[in-house]
């Protein structure tokens, strides 16, 4: 346990130190504020490009928003942030492999599980800090502007999406176990949920594949209900679950 | 005792063979010196005696306790200094000393006192910076601070002053030489004349197995050669004896080496007295480890 949290600790200060954590910070921050922001914006944008609009043919009528435009653009713009977050912080593992800095530590008798569980651990944690900020931000700012109310399975709909990270952190943790090099990390990782998105075109999986849960817009308009979800979520648990859990006999036996 | 005992190790990386059979024990207490070629296989021993790496045949033992790969347990009785160490660079040496102390598992009491000691038996103590800035002998010597930091019955250090400049490889000998009596050390080099100032034992490491080992005086003596070193007066002097002695050869203007064989040193000495030729000395000569070196690799 000891060995665990000052590998945590350390992990923590390469983070903070680094500058990686405060650009994290920063970034989800903006996310959660770009949703309202865009979402309250649009009626003003469509207003100044009415006229040229008009003048090919378009008409502009009243345009009202509401929360669920807000929300709307979370779903849209979360991808991102789970894109750049896995860029910044997906090398944990292999940068250690570059520089050969884990060869001493584990000459120290730290065992090689522990380096799993802390990485893992630390990138589940951090997704869902910077996650749940990016959320509590947006549901201010719409609480503020308008009703979150409007929005339907709003609390199953961004925890979908949650799990959805989770599981793509699941996948960059059992990448980093085999791979050798962060751009084989990427790789893996990005081909996975490719596979997930072709899978899910074939019409009987569609309801079953992991990227369904990226689909909240259709939960907050009601188009479809949080009981239509339970087998991406059954799926995605488990597949979570038996990625990290098989990143630990994978890591074992690296060769470092 | 034994600290270390390896044992008919095989290791190949695809097809070739780098480890064919090696055994070897290292005696607690030795300042044990394990010399070979680049890509002799040195490092590959090392790191499976660390369980860093895979090997194909062979048993490994520290203090009786087997050696597995991708486990650490073994690894409490070791500290390790690679040939390159790498530390987390964003942290400080005191930073760092703390975090592998409490990988060990040490008391924090413990960790800060250990830090102050070996802090200022490597040089560091007055160093604030972070790793980062530090230069290769300095990254060195933090690599002994922090092999040494969990009173490692065993210290393994791999080509610890081969990158160095002169200075720092001094520094380096001068500190592994100190823990004579408290920590074995098992170093790897292939610079004899180091091996030469700390080591009690060595052992050579050639083609995938070693070639002879044991203690270092015990080596010279097996390999010496009885060479005899006979130095004349003059350069006159020294050409009345190469006429009549075939086995001396000349090495310099008034020295000449003779290897026993048909003739003796007795031979030479009987000669020297009957005509009266003035020589300064004539002396058996050390064999050096480079000589050593070089017929244990030949044969």
């Amino acid at each position: 346990m000891r060995a665990f949290i000052a590998f945590i600790k350390k992990e923590i200060y390469d983070s903070v130190r680094s500058g990686r954590a405060l650009i994290l910070i920063i970034l989800f921050t903006i996310f959660g504020v770009m949703n309202p922001a865009i979402a309250k914006l649009t009626p003003w944008l469509l207003d100044t490009l009415s006229e040229s609009m008009a003048e090919s043919g378009i008409t502009v009528s009243q345009v009202s928003v509401s929360a669920l435009d807000s929300w709307v653009q979370f779903f849209k713009n979360i991808p991102m942030a789970l894109i750049a977050f896995i860029l910044i912080e997906g090398g944990i593992f292999t940068k250690e492999y570059v520089s050969g800095t884990l060869i001493l530590s584990l000459t120290k008798g730290l065992s090689r599980s522990t380096v799993v569980l802390s990485k893992a651990s630390l990138l589940l944690c951090e997704w869902t800090c910077l996650y749940w900020l990016c959320f509590g931000i947006t549901y201010g700012y719409n609480a503020y502007y308008w009703d979150n109310g409007a929005a339907k399975y709003l609390v199953f709909s961004v925890f979908a999406w949650w799990l959805f990270g989770v599981l793509t952190v699941a996948l960059t943790v059992l990448c980093s176990a085999l791979a050798g090099s962060f751009s084989e990390v990427l790789l893996g990782t990005g081909g996975a949920v490719i596979l997930s998105y072709v899978i899910g075109f074939i019409p009987k999986a569609k309801e079953f594949v992991p990227t369904f849960l990226t689909d909240g817009s259709s939960l907050i308009y009601g188009v479809r209900s949080a009981e239509d979800y339970a087998g991406a979520v059954v799926v995605t648990l488990s597949l979570a679950a038996i990625l990290i859990i098989s990143a630990f006999p994978v890591f074992n036996k690296k060769k470092l | 005792m034994d600290i270390l005992r390896i044992s008919d190790l095989h290791k190949s990386f695809g097809s070739k063979k780098v480890l064919k059979g090696l055994s070897m024990t290292v005696p607690e207490g030795s300042i044990f010196g394990f010399i070979g070629k680049n890509g002799a296989g040195k490092t590959t021993s090392m790191k499976a005696a660390l369980g860093l790496l895979e090997w194909d045949k062979g048993e490994i033992t520290i203090l009786g306790e087997r050696v597995e790969f991708g486990k650490a347990k073994t690894n409490r009785h070791i500290g390790y200094l690679p040939d390159v160490p790498e530390f987390y660079s964003f942290m400080t040496a005191r930073e760092y000393l703390r975090f592998c102390g409490e990988l060990c598992k040490m008391e924090s009491g413990d960790i800060k006192k250990r830090s102050d000691e070996l802090l200022s038996l490597v040089g560091l103590s007055g160093e604030k910076h972070r790793i980062k800035g530090y230069s290769r002998g300095m990254k060195q010597r933090l690599g002994i601070a922090q092999a040494l930091l969990g009173r490692p019955r065993l210290l393994i250090c791999d080509e610890p002053s081969s990158a160095l400049d002169p200075v720092g490889r001094r520094e380096i000998l001068d500190i592994l030489s100190s823990l004579k009596g408290e920590t074995t050390v098992l170093f790897s080099t292939h610079i004899l004349s180091d091996v030469e100032r700390i080591c009690t034992d060595i052992a050579f490491l050639e083609d995938g197995v070693i070639k002879a080992a044991g203690k270092l005086s015990d080596i010279k003596g097996k390999y010496r050669k009885n060479e005899y070193t006979v130095e004349t007066a003059s350069n006159e002097a020294l050409s009345v004896l190469l006429e009549s002695f075939k086995a001396l050869k000349r090495t310099g203007d008034r020295t000449a080496s003779l290897v026993e064989g048909e003739t003796s040193i007795y031979d030479v000495l009987r000669f020297v007295g009957e005509r009266r030729i003035p020589v300064i000395r004539a002396e058996l000569s050390e064999p050096t480890l480079e000589n050593v070196f070089m017929e244990v690799i030949e044969k």
